[in-house]
């Protein structure tokens, strides 16, 4: 199952996703699809170096699913960090 | 009102730059998360699944109209135009950003209002009565006791690191609206045989992982000893509270497992030292802070109860309110009237930013610009003319605040849930929207009559679930959320805690299974007897059949 990095940003408190370029994005959608464990060993000391530099809290690695060829967290908790509370829809900025 | 003296002024303005600073050094990286957190967290910050949640006290439930507004400001300016009253009588914001929170504590200091000691293991926010000083029923107004309080325990330095956090909640009244039973310290405000007003003081109550209905520890406290008396129950916590173990760490534990008596025992050895010390209360002390409670300068007024009657007989809507949401002042010619943030399908204590303000300019209109939160998440207006009901009652519904449903099954208590918390395990909100959308029969609501559900989304129970006459619980069954009910919990002067009515739930059962257990009441009950006193009297399998099926009797 692919998967992603998800952490809140230092600043605002933000959740953001490790994108392909190294930087964090606030769009699950621009986040960086990790196939393999290796990526995921690699992703992930990147992160932590991330949050040593103070620009990100707890990384971690969450499961996603594809659907419609856009990624979605498998767990609940997660999908609500991802795309917000479920009953402020409005509220969803991605 | 209470106003800050010259010290409190001082300190919160001070605690506001030295935490500038060190949110400051936090952005910069020479604070890791780890040497920060608990900084933030005296500040009353928290990291939430979205972002940072400040959570802010409301001393006792009561505000004043430029602190709402405050609110309102921030909410807007902020935060995504909300917050949200918890069951503390505090307020959360959701979306808080870490480099804007140094403005914000000092917005709030600038009316007097901080997030100090809402969070981490220290004296939380002292709850009381909504209707502390205005109620009928009540022997004295506990406010000023809740306020010797709050200046006793704010930043003690002998219990700013308790085992775990500690809450206190007091009564005036013998009538507990404040749930007292299930604090760590409860307060009820009684007569001795003298005819003097003192203290009956519980302790060991509380919800969360293990809940318990408090103890008696002392029938009649004078007033006069409460400092020396809550000193020494902190100080034998402090002692024997397990700080190994965070799960068994509140005083509920010890006091549960050495037995009330031995508990008792310790307390009245170390009372034997605070007693007549510095911590006696001088009468002038009281008086100075009872001055601030004063009471408003009421007209002389007499009841318009002929006037109001004419008026509700012409208006089925508004006699449905009066019915529902007014409740008798002491003072003839007043009201206390409770707004409820309630309507059908919104989010329990949740109110935007507009209609704060606009409950700000009501207060000051018509309430002499006080406010008061409950910790059931409504607003109360508590000095309200009897004459201008009405027309407030108008203005209310314009603004949705006057669904009739206090006390009601739809006045529901609920947790922020897994929409917004890092630890729950389920969402409560949605649950709590689906029940009201259910039950938006006004008429059926008044024939079900008194009901309380509370929800909680995980089992640290902010939501009451223990204490609702339904208590729902979210749990998370690999990866589902399902919800356990309970039946038969109060947290009134005859607290109870609700017994497990079987397997947890998928969401889209809880409102058919509530609709069952109603409907067994409204066919079980005796005349106008209360779900809660027909759970008392027949007990919980009529209600296990009617949700599980019958076979569920043989399990």
């Amino acid at each position: 199952m692919p998967q992603m990095i998800i952490a809140n940003r230092l600043r605002d408190g933000a959740i953001v996703f490790l994108a392909p370029n190294d930087g964090w994005e606030p769009a699950i959608a621009a986040g960086t699809l990790i196939e393999t464990e290796a990526d995921a060993a690699r992703l992930m000391a990147v992160a932590k170096q991330h949050e040593g530099q103070c620009q990100v809290i707890d990384p971690q690695l969450i499961d996603v699913e594809l659907k419609d060829g856009k990624p979605r967290p498998t767990a609940i908790r997660e999908a609500i960090r991802a795309f917000g509370p479920t009953v402020r829809t409005d509220l969803t900025e991605v | 009102m209470y106003r800050y003296d010259e010290f409190d002024a001082r300190f919160v303005n001070e605690r506001v730059a030295q935490f500038r600073r060190q949110v400051n050094r936090r952005l910069a990286g020479e604070l890791t998360e780890d040497q920060f957190r608990p900084l933030r967290l005296m500040n009353g910050l928290y990291l939430q699944l979205h972002a940072y949640m400040l959570r802010i006290n409301v001393p006792y439930g009561t505000l004043a109209s430029k602190q709402m507004r405050k609110f309102a400001y921030l909410a807007r300016n902020y935060d995504k135009n909300f917050g949200h009253f918890t069951t503390r009588q505090n307020l959360q914001f959701n979306w808080i950003k870490l480099e804007q929170v140094p403005d914000i504590l000092q917005h709030l200091a600038d009316v007097e209002v901080t997030g100090i000691q809402s969070s981490g293991n220290c004296v939380r926010n002292i709850t009381a009565d909504q209707y502390a000083g205005r109620a009928k029923d009540e022997l004295a107004d506990p406010r000023v006791y809740c306020e010797l309080l709050r200046q006793y325990s704010f930043l003690h330095p002998e219990f700013s690191y308790l085992p775990r956090k500690f809450k206190i909640a007091v009564t005036g009244s013998p009538n507990d609206r404040a749930a007292v039973a299930v604090h760590d310290i409860g307060l009820r405000m009684h007569k001795n045989e003298q005819g003097e007003i003192g203290f009956e003081v519980l302790v060991g109550g509380g919800l969360g992982r293990t809940p318990y209905i408090a103890h008696a520890i002392r029938k009649w406290l004078a007033p006069e000893d409460l400092l020396a008396y809550v000193e020494s129950i902190l100080r034998v916590y402090n002692m024997q509270g397990r700080r190994d173990n965070i799960h068994k760490a509140r005083i509920k534990i010890i006091v549960n497992q050495m037995g009330i008596d031995k508990y008792r025992e310790l307390v009245d050895k170390d009372f034997e030292f605070t007693k007549n010390g510095a911590l006696k209360v001088p009468d002038d002390e009281v008086e100075r802070i009872n001055a601030y409670f004063a009471p408003p300068q009421y007209e002389k007024l007499e009841d318009q109860t002929q006037a109001l009657a004419k008026i509700r007989s012409g208006d089925r809507a508004f006699d449905r309110w009066m019915r529902g949401n007014v409740i008798e002042h002491k003072v003839p010619g007043y009201a206390i009237v409770n707004l409820s943030l309630k309507a059908p399908g919104k989010t329990p204590g949740d109110i935007t930013a507009d209609k704060m303000d606009a409950v700000a300019d009501l207060a000051d209109r018509y309430s002499f610009g006080e406010i008061r939160v409950t910790h059931r998440q409504n607003l109360v207006l508590v000095d309200v003319k009897q004459s201008e009901l009405y027309e407030l009652w108008h203005k209310l519904v314009e603004l949705g605040l006057a669904t009739p449903n206090l006390g009601l099954l739809t006045d529901i208590i609920c947790c922020p849930g897994l929409d917004f918390c890092a630890l729950a395990n389920a969402r409560s909100i949605p649950i709590a929207q689906d029940i009201s959308r259910a039950f938006t029969d006004l008429d059926e609501l008044q024939k079900i009559g008194q009901f309380t559900i509370n929800i909680s989304g995980c089992m640290n129970a902010c939501g009451h679930h223990h204490v609702g006459h339904i208590g729902i619980l979210g749990v998370d069954k690999r990866g589902e959320e399902f919800f356990q009910l309970t039946l038969g919990g109060s947290s009134d002067q005859h607290a109870s805690l609700g017994d497990r009515l079987g397997p947890g739930l998928p969401q889209a059962e809880v409102p058919a299974a509530i609709r069952k257990i109603v409907d067994t009441y409204l066919v079980v009950r005796q005349q106008q007897e209360r779900f809660l006193d027909t759970y008392r009297r027949v007990g919980i399998e009529p209600f296990k059949a009617a949700v599980y099926g019958e076979e569920s009797q043989a399990a």
